[in-house]
């Protein structure tokens, strides 16, 4: 018998037990709505962590203090965190033959006062162009001058989150003075808002202030550098830098082939290929738990197709007496099969997708995420291969059943 | 005249195994039908009439011994091979019709052909009208089968064994549900498709049947006791005429 009266009979043997075959269905729907509801977030997280790193110079590198944690043998010493010192920010500076951009960063609490209003903050110490390499952008006013570095002068650039805090509405912070830490500090520039990242963290609630001055009068004890930032000429020369700054520092701190580094030297490029990796694995496993919903869901038709094959056995007699090969059999019941969890599988496309794009419309309408949750087309092919896979997995059985009942047996059968 | 053999059967043994006894349904049965007869199968319950009809209509083979049906040779054939004999050179009518539910007759008397990749949509169709307005149900193409009589459903299922024009007609006790009126309306319609020059093998229990039919053979515990033919056969219009109609 031909395909196309094969999906007639199956179509007939569904609409013959509306509600028994929605129900079969029902697994299946669940099945693929969840995993393409968990594609879809695990996309969405993904691409928004990829779009909050985007800001960022693709090719910076972060200087850190300490060894490789993963392959430290031993405890974490106190001193390993204070291994950058001036002395090395100076000889990269000097030497180094790749890179475009170079600032220390220091951090510091920040506790913040302007007339009534107070707020603690991180204060981040750095130079005027960590800026460009964090992809932040001075709105209002200016970044600090080298000249106002090299005085350790009390002047800073503030997030849209602290004038929110500390100033009315509508009120020009700069020229104002706050006090941070209860020291006197000019305000100079207003940064552009990033709004909040993928954890719900504001990225605008932050002070940036010259580094020297966190040094000189907020930490007066600190003589080490918490980072280097730099960012490679292009993204091309990321590894030439790497490299580059890496000889700089150990011929710096005289470590010898084969001694253990007390410095780190990473690209974004690193992190952003271990987020992809972690988010990917992520993704898999919450796909996988929501497969096993489509496992019990094939468990369903593969039973459903049983009391199929039971209550027509006379039928299946009667198809074999005027001439239906095994063959025949097997494909009717086979498709009868495919048809329920491919249905399934289409009404769960529309159901996941549906959600995924409900919840994200929710997240941007309503709270400040831009959680960028979205269905990729091979999600949806992924989901029919499945279930015709489970379709064809599940009906074998039940349809071989059928094919192999003797006509006579069958055409008796009450 | 010599008509061509449609059956031959030599020698045919069919034993069953039921747990460790060996039941011999048929004992060695031989003879052959040729085109156009029309031939009842007769017998005690348990003879074997069922038996034999189920290997004439190639649903079973027979243990040993040779049958031949339109000149092929059939023991030897496969399971599809077989399913394929069946849907071209076949028709069955079963004494419980086993028409397809919720189907119309159409649909119903289609089914053979939907298993021959030959006959497209059209042929099949236009064969299926045929058919039904050949057994008098031109009228009721698109009913239901749970919307028909047992004499129509009856109609039906000898529609579906015409179909397919096959080269013989087996019928398993195909009055069997209906009461006696009835039961003469199909008889008159087999004399008629008889008339017509159709092979028919019918299996009853009733002596009376018969007597409309050109030959028949008695089975008794599985061998072939008498084999008949009938020199005065009756015309089932003339008894369907003497019948009473029933009173409304
Ligand atoms: N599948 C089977 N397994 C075992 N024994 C069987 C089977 N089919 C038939 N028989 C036996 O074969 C013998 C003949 O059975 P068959 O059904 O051919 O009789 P029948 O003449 O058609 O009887 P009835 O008039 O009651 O229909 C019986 O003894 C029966 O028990
Ligand atoms: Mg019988």
């Amino acid at each position: 018998m031909n395909i196309t009266n094969l999906f007639k009979i199956a179509m007939k043997a569904i609409g013959a037990n509306k509600m028994r075959s929605f129900l079969t269905m029902l697994g299946i729907i669940i099945g693929v709505s969840s995993v393409i509801i968990m594609l879809a977030l695990g996309h969405g997280a993904k691409e928004t962590i990829k779009q909050d790193i985007q800001e960022t110079d693709p090719g910076t590198i972060m200087i850190i203090p300490g060894p490789d944690y993963e392959t430290l043998e031993g405890d974490w010493l106190p001193e390993y965190s204070q291994t950058l010192k001036p002395a090395d920010y100076q000889s990269i500076l000097e030497q180094n033959k790749y890179l475009k951009s170079l600032s220390p960063m220091v951090f510091s609490d920040g506790q913040l006062v302007c007339g009534n209003n107070n707020h603690s903050t991180t204060v981040y110490g750095v130079n005027d162009q960590y800026p460009a390499i964090s992809g932040q952008v001075v709105e209002k006013g200016s970044i600090f001058t080298e000249e106002e570095i090299h005085s350790s002068a009390k002047v800073c650039v503030i997030g849209k989150s602290i004038v929110d805090k500390l100033y009315d509405k509508d009120a020009d912070p700069i020229g104002t003075v706050i006090r941070i830490n209860n020291i006197p500090v000019a305000v100079v520039g207003v940064l552009k808002s990033k709004g909040k990242d993928i954890t719900g963290r504001d990225q605008d609630d932050l002070v940036l202030m010259p580094y020297t001055t966190v040094m000189k009068r907020m930490n007066p004890w600190q003589n080490y550098y918490n980072m280097i930032y730099a960012t490679a000429e292009n993204e091309k020369m990321i590894d030439l830098a790497m490299k580059d700054v890496t000889e700089i520092l150990r011929a710096n701190h005289k470590i010898k082939e084969g001694d253990m580094q007390d410095f780190n030297v990473r690209s974004l490029e690193q992190a952003v290929s271990m987020v992809d990796s972690v988010m990917g694995a992520l993704t898999l496993l919450l796909s996988c738990i929501a497969g096993i919903s489509l496992l019990v869901g094939g468990i369903g038709i593969m039973n459903i197709m049983y009391v199929s094959v039971t209550e027509r056995t006379r039928e299946i007699g009667l198809r074999m007496s005027v001439g239906a090969r095994t063959r025949d059999i097997m494909n009717q019941f086979l498709i009868e099969a495919i048809l329920i969890s491919v249905t399934g599988g289409l009404i769960g496309v529309l159901i996941g997708a549906s959600i995924a794009y409900f919840a994200r419309f929710i997240l941007m309408n309503f709270t400040e995420h831009h959680f960028l949750i979205a269905v990729e087309p091979w999600t949806v092919l992924l989901a029919f291969a499945i279930c015709t896979i489970t379709g064809v997995f599940f009906g074998w059985y039940p349809a071989k059943k059928a094919a192999n009942l003797d006509p006579i047996d069958a055409l008796r059968y009450e | 005249m010599a008509q061509k053999p449609v059956i031959e059967l030599e020698g045919i043994r069919r034993d069953f195994i039921v747990g460790s006894e060996t039941v011999h349904a048929l004992r060695g049965v031989s003879f052959t039908i040729h085109e156009g007869e029309f031939v009842t199968i007769m017998g005690t319950s348990g003879s074997g009439k069922s038996t034999l009809l189920n290997i004439l209509g190639c649903l079973d083979t027979p243990t040993s011994g040779e049958y031949r049906l339109d000149g092929t040779p059939v023991r030897t054939m496969s399971k599809t091979q077989r399913a394929v004999l069946r849907n071209r050179k076949i028709g069955f009518v079963f004494q419980s019709y086993n028409l397809l539910a919720k189907t119309t007759a159409v649909e119903n008397v289609e089914l053979p052909l939907m298993y021959n990749s030959a006959i497209g949509a059209r042929e099949r169709r236009d064969r299926a009208v045929t058919a039904l307005q050949r057994v008098g149900l031109g009228d009721r193409l698109n009913h239901k089968s749970n919307q028909m009589s047992g004499g129509q459903m009856q109609r039906v299922a000898i529609a579906r064994a015409l179909v397919n024009d096959p080269a013989v007609i087996l019928a398993d006790e195909a009055t069997g549900n209906l009461d006696t009126r009835t039961s003469f309306e199909i008889l008159v319609l087999f004399q008629q498709l008889h008339a017509e020059g159709r092979t028919i093998i019918f299996v009853t229990h009733n002596p009376e049947i018969a007597q409309y039919s050109t030959r028949t053979i008695t089975l008794s515990d599985g061998k072939l006791r008498e084999d008949r033919v009938n020199t005065n056969i009756l015309d089932a219009t003339v008894k369907l005429a003497s019948l009473p109609v029933e009173e409304e």
